[in-house]
């Protein structure tokens, strides 16, 4: 077989792929959070007239045009990734994923996009009314987008409603036992939940930056703070709940998974342990180092305090994944989720004694946090993807069917190309994201439409912006 | 008409609509060399800053209306063209950015590197898509369910002629709508670049016309056989009259809006003309739309959607450029 520096293609097109919708995630995931977020507070703003809020739906509208671009230019990749890498996957499951898809596209694409423009530069021409109404239109679409590429990537997992034809396509039979297969609803209120945590310790973590530099009397910087304290420990504990309660349908459909996230090598017949820690070793089929207590993970999983479960020691070792990835990602995932809890009920113990702006050490701990949704994330997503390999579509087509048959250098050499182009860019963007997140929301904040140097706002009407300064660009030494 | 013909009408809708709406927008990239003043980049990029999002989501349902309704073309098409789908997908990455990134750059230096990703981005993205369409037209090998050629196929004399003629058109239409939307001695200078962009298009379109007939037999005998000669004549003939009515709009100073509803009318026709050469194909001379047609449950639930989405989309789409209409003022926002 044809390789490039000693890899084939398929190994080149899943790190490919995994390169590339792991990078494109973030973005997204950032967008769905903040975009709830900015409709919130021009809502508070519109009902309360408080000039903080508008301040800050300011402050964050900028970020959120940097992160919205960074994630429609990443997001585009992935639709013809299917076609260059997985062309077999994509003339297989085409005629049951390419519908979600284009409804994805039709109900959510075309809405962010289009109310885009009108909530980053229309507010002096449309009126408060229908900017209010733009901004609701593009948080429902990111919303709305989630939810059709959470119900596709759900059904690659417990794909139902189905046949198959003489040439091997997934042929749909029934669109609604696909749309809302067993492991949806689990995993988009999982995941959709992710992202708004993970915006508010975004937002949070910003906001104690500021705080640690003496910026108590910022009003704008007092209100996200309190703002991001709240959502936090409400999202926390709800994102633990609903996390158990997507393992537990994993573990229903998916036991294969849940054993490697577990490390459980071996069957148990009387009581199952709970897993802390432990080395997977794969090949010997055991977990070394390990500790355990005893008999707790029989009721975790819906199950007695004796129960007996068939481990991976039962599976066939071509059907098993990866242990040792799946083990470590769920425990990274976990680990953040209960600091973050941490978090939570820190920030609402100061805020009961009267301190939450007054508390370095929580302020320091949040932002510290500040990043770590994205890396929960990231974790959680490798916990579930790799948990269901060898499969693509689990239990019906193995990922080696799926790839395109593409000569492995122009995979390497694309794969190269993203690596180096994305960290390049994103690092970039990533750069201006921090720099306008250093500088504090001030009163009289500018929004994008009047910028320095550019005429954002287009056209006829538009009144000249409120500030007569040029948006002060924040130096990064600061 | 079947539902299969239906799916394939609308997706060349889909892709049309692309080429009218990002057209002029890569376009204003390609022109971007031209006008070097900080003030015209200024403007130019702020005549489609709130609508270059949407645009290039019509190039999403491209894709993705390929792959949902005919997933066998999709699963071809891509691996054949791998190399100018990677740089075209990369080459909008920079240019995407670009739109943030430069009002972001702090210094001279990175603000000339946004300016340059821009530029690259556009002009890269075009010629890659114009390097597909060429691809496409001169014949995709395939065996099986799947491409059966190497990874280089793609390139030939012909394909970069498609490629350059692209970037040509792209320019003519970035040219017309700047005309659209900048007043005074700017305009003077996009009608210039109009008149040399619209005269490199035509160039290019003759130039593909003269040599897509000798692709394929099938294509000479659908444009010179008797008496398929007499259907397709209008074509040609409307376009004569599209350019002399175009190099009328553009060497007078007429209606502004003018020359780019007949640049798009221009398109439109060789668009016509492409369908033309290609039917029944979705790969010529390979295989069919309704060979690489999805089942028909997959079509009637797409369609059921796009028959409702698609004109609420438009709707919004024409409300947001509504929105923002207009001559732009050079002096709005600057401080």
């Amino acid at each position: 077989m044809e390789t490039f520096l000693g890899f084939d293609a398929l190994i080149l097109a899943r790190v490919q792929f995994a390169f590339t919708v792991a990078f494109h995630f973030i973005f997204p995931a950032f967008s769905i959070g903040l975009a709830s977020y900015l409709a919130v507070l021009n809502g508070m703003f519109l009902w309360t007239k408080d000039e903080a809020y508008l301040r800050l739906f300011k402050f964050w509208l900028k970020i959120f045009a940097i992160s919205f671009a960074m994630g429609v230019v990443s997001g585009l990749v992935m639709s013809y990734q299917f076609g260059t890498n997985w062309s077999v996957f994509s003339d297989r499951t085409g005629p049951v994923l390419g519908p979600l898809m284009a409804y994805e596209v039709l109900t959510a694409f075309f809405l962010e996009a289009g109310f885009l423009g009108i909530m980053l530069f229309g507010r002096e021409k449309v009126g408060h009314g229908l900017h209010m109404f733009a901004c609701v239109m593009v948080a429902g679409g990111t919303a709305v987008s989630a939810t059709w590429i959470l119900s596709v990537n759900s059904w690659m997992h417990t794909p139902q409603g189905f046949s198959i034809n003489e040439v091997g396509q997934f042929v749909p039979e029934n669109w609604w036992e696909i749309v809302f297969n067993p492991s949806f609803p689990y995993r988009l209120a999982h995941t959709l939940t992710a992202a708004y945590l993970t915006t508010a310790f975004v937002v949070g973590g910003v906001g104690a930056w500021h705080l640690l530099h003496g910026r108590h009397d910022n009003r704008g910087v007092r209100t996200m703070f309190s703002m991001a304290m709240w959502m936090i420990v409400v999202t926390a504990p709800l994102q633990i709940i609903l996390g158990h309660e997507h393992g537990l349908n994993t573990y229903e459909y998916q036991p294969t998974k849940v054993l490697a996230m577990e490390g459980h090598f071996e069957s148990q017949e009387d009581g199952i342990p709970l897993v802390l820690f432990g080395i997977p070793d794969q090949e010997a089929g055991e977990l070394r180092y390990s500790i355990e207590i005893p008999r707790i993970g029989g009721p975790i999983l819906n199950k007695g305090w004796d129960a007996s479960l068939a481990g991976l020691d039962t599976v066939p070792d071509e059907l098993e994944p990866p242990v040792a990835v799946v083990f470590w990602s769920f425990r990274i995932m976990v680990g953040i989720g209960l600091l973050m809890l941490g978090v939570g009920l820190w920030g609402l113990w100061s805020r009961w004694k009267g301190r939450l702006y007054e508390a370095p050490w929580l302020h320091r701990a949040a932002l510290v946090m500040g990043p770590s949704g994205f890396v929960a994330m990231i974790a959680g997503w490798i916990t579930t993807e790799v948990g269901r390999q060898p499969f693509v579509v689990y239990g019906e087509m193995f990922t080696a069917e799926a790839v395109s048959a593409i000569a492995a250098p122009a995979v390497g050499a694309s794969l190269i190309a993203f690596i180096v182009i994305y960290f390049a860019v994103f690092g970039a963007g990533v750069i201006y994201l921090l720099r306008l997140m250093a500088h504090p929301p001030e009163k009289g904040e500018t929004g994008p439409e009047s910028e320095p140097g550019p005429i954002r706002s287009a056209g006829l009407t538009g009144k000249s912006p409120e500030t007569g300064e040029p948006g002060p660009e924040p130096h990064p030494a600061e | 008409m079947d539902i299969t013909t239906i799916w394939a009408f609308l997706l060349a809708f889909a892709v049309f609509t692309y080429v009218v709406l990002d057209g002029f927008d890569l376009g204003l990239g390609i022109l971007y060399p031209f006008f070097p003043k900080k003030e015209d980049r200024d403007l130019m990029m702020n005549s489609v800053a709130p609508v270059w999002d949407g645009n290039e989501t019509w190039l999403i349902l491209g894709g993705g209306g390929l792959f949902a309704a005919f997933p066998l073309a999709y699963a071809i098409i891509l691996p054949a063209l791998y190399p100018p789908i990677i740089a075209m997908l990369l080459a909008l990455v920079f240019r995407g950015v670009a739109f943030e990134f430069r009002w972001r750059a702090v210094r001279p230096w990175t603000q000339v590197l946004w300016d340059r990703a821009f530029i690259g981005g556009s002009v890269v993205a075009a010629l890659a898509q114009g390097i597909t369409l060429g691809a496409l037209l001169q014949g995709i090998e395939v065996d099986g369910r799947a491409y059966g050629g190497g990874w280089w196929d793609w390139l030939t004399p012909f394909t970069i002629l498609t490629g350059l003629s692209v970037v040509a058109g792209y320019g003519l239409l970035g040219a017309c709508w700047l005309n659209i939307k900048v007043e005074g001695e700017i305009q003077k200078r996009v009608r210039h670049w109009t008149r040399i962009f619209a005269f490199l298009t035509v160039g290019g379109i003759a130039a593909v016309s003269a040599a897509t007939p000798f692709l394929d037999a099938g294509y000479f005998e659908r444009w010179y056989g008797w008496p398929n000669i007499l259907w397709v004549a209008p074509v040609p003939v409307l376009v004569g009259v599209l350019i002399f009515s175009l190099a009328k709009s553009i060497m007078w100073h007429g209606i502004d809006w003018l020359p780019f509803v007949l640049a798009l009318a221009l398109f439109l026709l060789c668009f016509v003309g492409l369908g033309i050469s290609m039917w029944p194909y979705i790969i010529p001379t390979e295989i069919t739309i309704h060979q690489a047609a999805a089942p028909r449950s997959s079509q009637v639930f797409m369609l059921v959607g796009a028959a409702i989405l698609i004109p609420i989309i438009l709707g919004y789409t024409a409300y947001a450029y509504w929105v923002f209409r207009g001559k732009l003022d050079p002096n709005e926002g600057y401080h």
